[in-house]
């Protein structure tokens, strides 16, 4: 038998048909539903009279129009995201998917509540309507976003219509330098790769610096494979996984829990397996980072300057200018001269516990800088009870954060949770585009703890000068 | 879902590279849970001011691209969140083909499923069709989907690659979901094995 990658193995293990030409029926074990891109597609059901094939492997939560804010019992205020909320309430119960309303402490954002209550298992076939769908597969699970057409497919036929991407290997070697995080390390192959890098491809994150990551951090690596242009992103799952994965409340349980972990060892990639496409970056080489533009790719080290359009080649050099005035930059000056009005520290890249015990242990006994504002939300309610336990809350309330409920929140701001025009924010969200976090908003991508440090200081900082 | 043949139109030059699809539909659109109306927010927040008067020099407000039909973009178009408002969008204002040097997967997917056709070509094939529509309303852009041909004002033609069976859904204007369902034995059969083997899926 031909050596195989680990996407190959899990591509394998789920068609269901496959055409003369190649296109395949590929199973889906687990389809994560919010409420943003799933009405019209419940309602393509309806019309045409189709059911759920499997509501049992359909989970429903909404998390991108939710209110953060303590109060948020009262209701939604604003009518439509109220509506959008009410219609996958109404959709859920209708339907009869496992569904995790507002109310309910396991609410969260989507892709946080997936792993935590283990439905994200290795080996699975995991879709969602969001392109951060990507973050599961840090189980070893072959996980992408979808449109709306594709969530009304599955959810009629519980399969998608796809053909075999291609397979990129990323790896990370050595050891990560002290202040380096998952997040610098996921940057730092964006950077080096662009935004359309991995289109066409798959790609396997493996190293040793990888292999070192906890769950929350592999998941954070596996997050933002979409924003360097790939289908998915893959780690292969290990003893750190299973840990992770053993107990929670859809995992499996006794011989079932024997089976899988025997099918789960053999979810690696061959010695022999033949990649299409390599990047290897050495873990030592990565520095804390931060994005300077409107494009994720946009990033340089912490200690690095705002580029000059004119370094760059082709159409990169008008978009690098158009970005500079966007964001109301200048070539040459400091990253760390760059002043911050805002930190927002959440999102599904870093709103989970670890990435909360980072940022706390830059702020345990210090103070924001007056005038800043600043939001925790944490990943869901069950994150937020955690750090409540583990005196994190604390912390950050007396430092002067704002210690939000669980949703999506400033990451796209579809919710009251939103820039002015102008205000800078030093975010660990996974998108710096124009408008992402509000009108006009400017947002500089960087880690937990380099959030942190920002709110201390006012301005762009190396994590490094504080630990 | 509409079927696509042969276009003849005007095409509109956008060369800004990586455009996403928050500049697509900026997601204050997105809380609609209708499929429909979202052409007259396209590319909103570039299109219009703040007070809702148009922007003078934005391509789709000039005059000679405001019925425009086809759009020729810079590198990686439709990267970011997978909201298929964008391409809805898109098609809701009357733009039927997209022609790029790179495409993001999803929105590249999600175009198939609502009548739009994303054409691939290379660099310096986009160059020439970006220099064609810069000419305006007088420069007509030939698609011709069953021949996979871009043909400029000019006459010049560009060859494109698609998948067949993308192909043949889009020249049919066939429903995926109910082509699915001819093969409900597959699933099932599939679906019945595989509760055998991964019982805890």
């Amino acid at each position: 038998m031909s050596p195989k990658t680990l996407y190959d193995k899990i591509w394998d293990a789920h068609v269901a048909h496959e055409a003369d030409d190649g296109t395949c029926l590929l199973y889906i074990d687990r389809h994560l539903v919010h409420e943003v891109t799933s009405p019209q597609a419940f309602e393509g059901l309806r019309m045409t009279g189709r059911k759920v094939r499997a509501p049992e492997k359909t989970i429903a939560v909404p998390d991108h129009n939710v209110p953060t804010t303590l109060d948020r019992a009262k209701g939604i205020e604003n009518e439509e995201s109220r509506i959008q909320v009410d219609a996958l309430d109404k959709n859920a119960r209708e339907f009869g998917v496992h569904y995790y309303p507002v109310s309910d402490v396991r609410q969260g954002i989507v892709h946080i509540v997936g792993p935590e209550q283990g439905w994200t298992l290795p080996g699975m076939t995991v879709v969602c309507g969001d392109s951060h769908t990507a973050t599961h597969g840090a189980f070893g699970a072959l996980a992408h976003g979808i449109g709306t057409s594709e969530v009304e497919h599955v959810l009629a036929t519980q399969t998608l219509i796809q053909k075999k991407s291609k397979n990129m290997k990323v790896e990370i070697t050595g050891k990560l330098m002290p202040g380096v995080t998952a997040k610098d390390i996921t940057l730092a192959v964006i950077g080096e790769t662009g935004t359309a890098g991995g289109t066409g491809y798959v790609i396997e994150y493996c190293g040793e610096a990888i292999r070192d990551l906890s769950m929350e951090g592999r998941m954070t690596v596996c997050n933002m494979a979409i924003e360097g242009g790939a289908r998915a992103g893959l780690i292969a799952p290990d003893e750190t996984t299973y840990a992770y994965v053993k107990g929670r409340p859809h995992a499996p349980k006794g011989a079932q829990w024997e089976a899988a972990l025997n099918w789960w060892k053999t979810l690696y990639t061959d010695e022999d397996a033949v990649f299409d496409k390599v990047v290897t970056l050495k873990g030592e080489d990565i520095q804390p980072v931060v994005t300077w533009g409107t494009s994720p790719e946009d990033v340089l080290p912490i200690t690095g300057v705002v580029p000059h359009p004119e370094s760059f080649k082709g159409g990169k050099v008008d978009a690098a200018k158009r970005a500079l005035e966007y964001m109301g930059l200048t070539a040459g000056q400091k990253l760390t001269d760059i002043q911050i009005d805002t930190v927002f520290i959440g999102s599904c890249t870093n709103g989970r516990i670890e990435d909360l015990r980072a940022a706390a242990a830059i702020l345990k006994g210090k103070k924001i800088k007056d005038g800043m504002r600043a939001m925790i939300v944490p990943g869901s309610g069950l994150v937020r009870a955690q750090a409540e336990e583990e005196g994190l809350a604390d912390i950050f309330k007396e430092a002067g954060f704002e210690w939000r409920l669980a949703g999506c929140s400033m990451c796209l701001a579809m919710n009251p949770d939103q820039l002015s025009e102008g205000e800078r924010c030093a975010a660990t969200s996974n998108r710096n585009f124009e408008g992402r976090q509000g009108y006009k908003g400017r947002t500089h991508l960087v880690s937990p703890a380099m959030a942190a440090a920002a709110a201390i200081t006012g301005h762009l900082t190396d994590i490094r000068d504080m630990i | 879902m509409d079927k696509f043949e042969k276009l003849s139109g005007i095409a509109a030059p956008m060369p800004l590279v990586n455009i996403d699809t928050d500049m697509i539909i900026p997601k204050v659109f997105l809380k609609s849970i209708a499929r429909t109306g979202f052409g007259k927010n396209l590319f909103d927040e570039m299109r219009y001011n703040r007070d809702g008067t148009e922007v003078a020099d934005f391509v789709l407000n000039q005059p000679a691209y405001r019925e425009a039909q086809i759009l020729v973009a810079g590198d990686n178009f439709g990267c970011g969140s997978s909201r298929e408002h964008a391409p809805w969008a898109i098609a809701d204002f009357g733009i039927k083909a997209v022609i790029s040097t790179s495409f993001a997967d999803i929105f590249y997917n999600n175009c198939f499923k609502n009548g739009i056709l994303p054409i691939v070509l290379p660099q310096e094939a986009v160059d020439v069709l970006m220099k064609d529509a810069e000419k305006g309303a007088n420069a007509r852009m030939d698609v011709d989907l069953e021949a996979q041909t871009v043909t400029t004002s000019d006459g010049d033609v560009f060859a494109f690659e698609v998948d067949a069976f993308k192909k043949h859904c889009l020249l049919e204007g066939l429903d995926d979901i109910a082509l699915t369902m001819e093969k409900a034995a597959a699933i099932d059969t599939f679906e019945a094995a595989a509760s055998q083997s991964r019982p805890w899926v």
